[in-house]
């Protein structure tokens, strides 16, 4: 175990490197004056100067990229001040460090994004179960339906409808908005149990269809049907075989879209005024805020990465012939 | 694909395609899902046509310009946002535009993007895949590190994040950029991270029919690596190639919707479906029905569109089963 978590970790890294390099040199390299394009459309000369300093871009792209790696382990100084140790750059719009920012944000993210995901794995699975379990049924057949229909709904149309229809028409929820859950708990859960359901709304009906569709393909597998014909419960036969055997494929699927809700929910921050990651990230790209932007791909990145390495851990804790080496 | 070739009961002999067809005629929600999805494509194809018979256009601020169509807060002065004998789906509140006539260029722009990706990452997806699973050794291991890299990548902030980059690719960033830029850049950060799915399946696919009796036959026969990638290999990946890519569109469709909607797509007054639901979200309070239309529409578009990729992949493959 411990040398697969050393060796993917390595991979890790590595992959996380390329894409720091690919993402500066994009972003710094191309624009053919990076400076030009953080400052806006309305920059005077002087804004431009103090945004080439605080960039270093007098300096060739490489050196500048070297500086920023060097930067997240030692820290930087930059003529606005000093970056301590992870450094990922100064923030031009605020003139604070990108890291800060970042974990400002993070709770806000977590929150929405573990909250989702308790919602739509819990009532997914349970959907997908009653499904396979009731194969063919009426019950069957709706919920598939069902979970086809909501799976095409998208978060920018479902969103703002239940706002005006459950919020603003007849106050069933109160307005979302972000409390942290340190200071008060019961305001944390109401403001964000909208944007739970609506993010986990089109996750779940995913959920629905996958661990129905891998539960029938392990009912007919031939280790359930001797199970079954040594004459074992339907009960036993279907949680300790056929559903244990369908854990491999939804915790792949779980592990990338928990991964990637933790680099930032941006549709459903955006649509719910929610200020995570993700809204963050939309507001770095309408201000141009390079080394903002940078930080939470670096960041989002890391997550889904880890979460990679999280979910090939889980394998072998799920099926006993899987051996981590 | 070979091995699927049943023998019909009248004994003829029929290519793997009019079998396809013939399994795909028979499926009724196939069928149906089918014309919903080609009804979505006529409209986007025919939206001149469209416009031109019901006698409005996407442009015109009807509401500025006639009198007691809007109230004072700009928003329409009939209930239901509008909606009567004149305007069948209703006013857009302040710019007073029509919303059908909006509705129909908007699905032309998203089909036309959301189709270009689909043809640009599919053959992205043809080219590297064929290409990884044929030759095998360094181009295979090169090609899917490329991919798992590609699939590291957070996939909406790259689009969000490298929209604006591409941009100042074809124009300076000082200066406005023009509608054909920005469409094309959105076809872009698509493409890239659109096609490693189908990637990884022809990959797969291709290196299990390397190994198979007709390419080797092929082979020993003399003929060419190209030949036997057209001849032998392609025809067998049509199946996953249609399925991936019937269900990669209504995708494309949607993020591309998402990019408008999070202000960093397409910008005024290009018609476009996703901007709909980013007006829909700012004035959902005082009319709601503005953003009935777009949104049943996508929704009705999306059903529609994975049913078809279900049917398409049954009628492939009838030994899948649901």
């Amino acid at each position: 175990m411990l040398r697969f978590l050393l060796r993917r970790s390595l991979g890790a890294i590595v992959i996380l490197l390329i894409i720091s390099a690919v993402t500066f040199f994009l972003f710094y390299a191309i624009p053919r004056n990076p400076a030009l394009l953080a400052c806006g459309k309305t920059c005077t000369p002087d804004q431009l100067a103090i945004v080439e300093a605080n960039l270093g871009i007098d300096k060739p792209v490489p050196v500048q990229y070297w500086e920023y790696m060097v930067g997240i382990f030692t820290g930087r100084d930059y003529p606005i001040g000093h970056c301590p140790a992870p450094c990922l750059g100064y923030s031009f719009t605020d003139n604070r460090p990108v890291l800060e920012t970042i974990l400002d944000r993070l709770p806000t993210t977590l929150s929405l994004a573990v909250g989702g995901a308790v919602v739509f794995l819990v009532v997914g699975l349970a959907m997908g179960m009653l499904a396979a379990w009731r194969r063919g049924t009426l019950l069957d057949k709706s919920l598939s339906s069902a979970s086809l229909v909501l799976g095409s709904m998208q978060i920018y149309f479902l969103g703002p409808l239940a706002l005006a229809l459950l919020v603003h028409n007849n106050q069933v929820f109160s307005q979302p908005k972000y409390e942290p859950f340190t200071e008060d708990p019961t305001a944390w859960f109401g403001g964000l149990l909208l944007p739970w359901l609506v993010l986990a709304t089109i996750f779940t009906a995913n959920y629905t269809r996958m661990s129905r569709a891998t539960l029938i393909e392990q009912l007919r597998e031939d280790h359930v049907r001797t199970a079954k014909a040594k004459g074992m419960s339907r009960s036993t036969v279907f949680f300790r075989y056929a559903w244990r055997g369908s854990l491999i494929p939804i915790v792949t699927i779980f592990g990338i879209d928990l991964g990637s809700l933790f680099g930032g929910a941006m549709i459903t921050e955006f649509t719910f005024n929610l200020p995570g990651l993700g809204r963050l990230a939309v507001d770095s790209v309408t201000k141009s805020n390079l080394p903002m932007l940078m930080g939470v791909m670096l960041f989002a990145a890391t997550m889904i990465v880890l979460f990679n390495i999280l979910v090939d851990a889980c394998y072998a804790l799920i099926d006993p012939r899987v051996r981590l080496a | 694909m070979s091995s699927d070739t049943q023998v019909a009961a009248e004994l003829v002999g029929r290519s793997p395609g009019q079998l396809m067809w013939r399994r795909f005629r028979r499926d009724r929600v196939g069928v149906v899902s089918g014309c919903v999805v080609l009804f979505f494509f006529a409209v986007g194809l025919l939206a001149p046509v469209i416009s031109w018979l019901y006698g409005k256009d996407p442009q015109t601020r009807y509401g500025q310009i006639e009198p007691g169509l809007l109230n004072e807060f700009g928003y329409p002065v009939k209930p239901n946002g509008g909606i009567d004998g004149e305007f069948w789906f209703g006013l857009e509140p302040f710019m007073g535009r029509d919303v059908l006539t909006q509705l129909v260029y908007g699905i032309r722009t998203s089909l036309f993007i959301a189709l270009a990706v689909t043809v640009l990452a599919t053959l992205t997806a043809i080219v590297l895949g064929i290409t990884a699973g044929y030759l095998g050794g360094k181009a295979d291991f090169l090609i899917s590190r490329f991919i798992d890299l590609l699939m590291a990548f957070p996939n909406q902030l790259f689009f969000v994040a490298f929209l604006p980059i591409v941009a100042t690719l074809f124009v300076d960033p000082r200066e406005e950029t023009p509608t054909y830029v920005r469409v094309v850049s959105i076809i872009v950060v698509l493409w890239v991270l659109g096609w490693m799915t189908l990637g990884r399946i022809l990959r797969g696919a291709t290196l299990a029919l390397r190994e198979r009796e007709f390419v080797e036959a092929a082979k020993v026969s003399g003929a060419s690596p190209w030949r036997i990638i057209r001849k032998e290999l392609l025809p067998n990946v049509v199946s996953p190639m249609l399925v991936q890519a019937t269900y990669m569109l209504p995708n494309f469709v949607t993020t591309a919707a998402a990019l408008s909607f999070l202000g960093v797509g397409l910008v005024e007054p290009t018609p476009d479906w996703g901007r709909m639901f980013a007006i829909g979200a700012e004035v959902y309070r005082a009319d709601l029905t503005y953003m009935f239309f777009p949104g049943v529409a996508m929704v009705v578009f999306v059903v529609a569109f994975n049913l078809l990729g279900d049917s398409v992949r049954d009628a492939f493959d009838p030994k899948t089963n649901r």
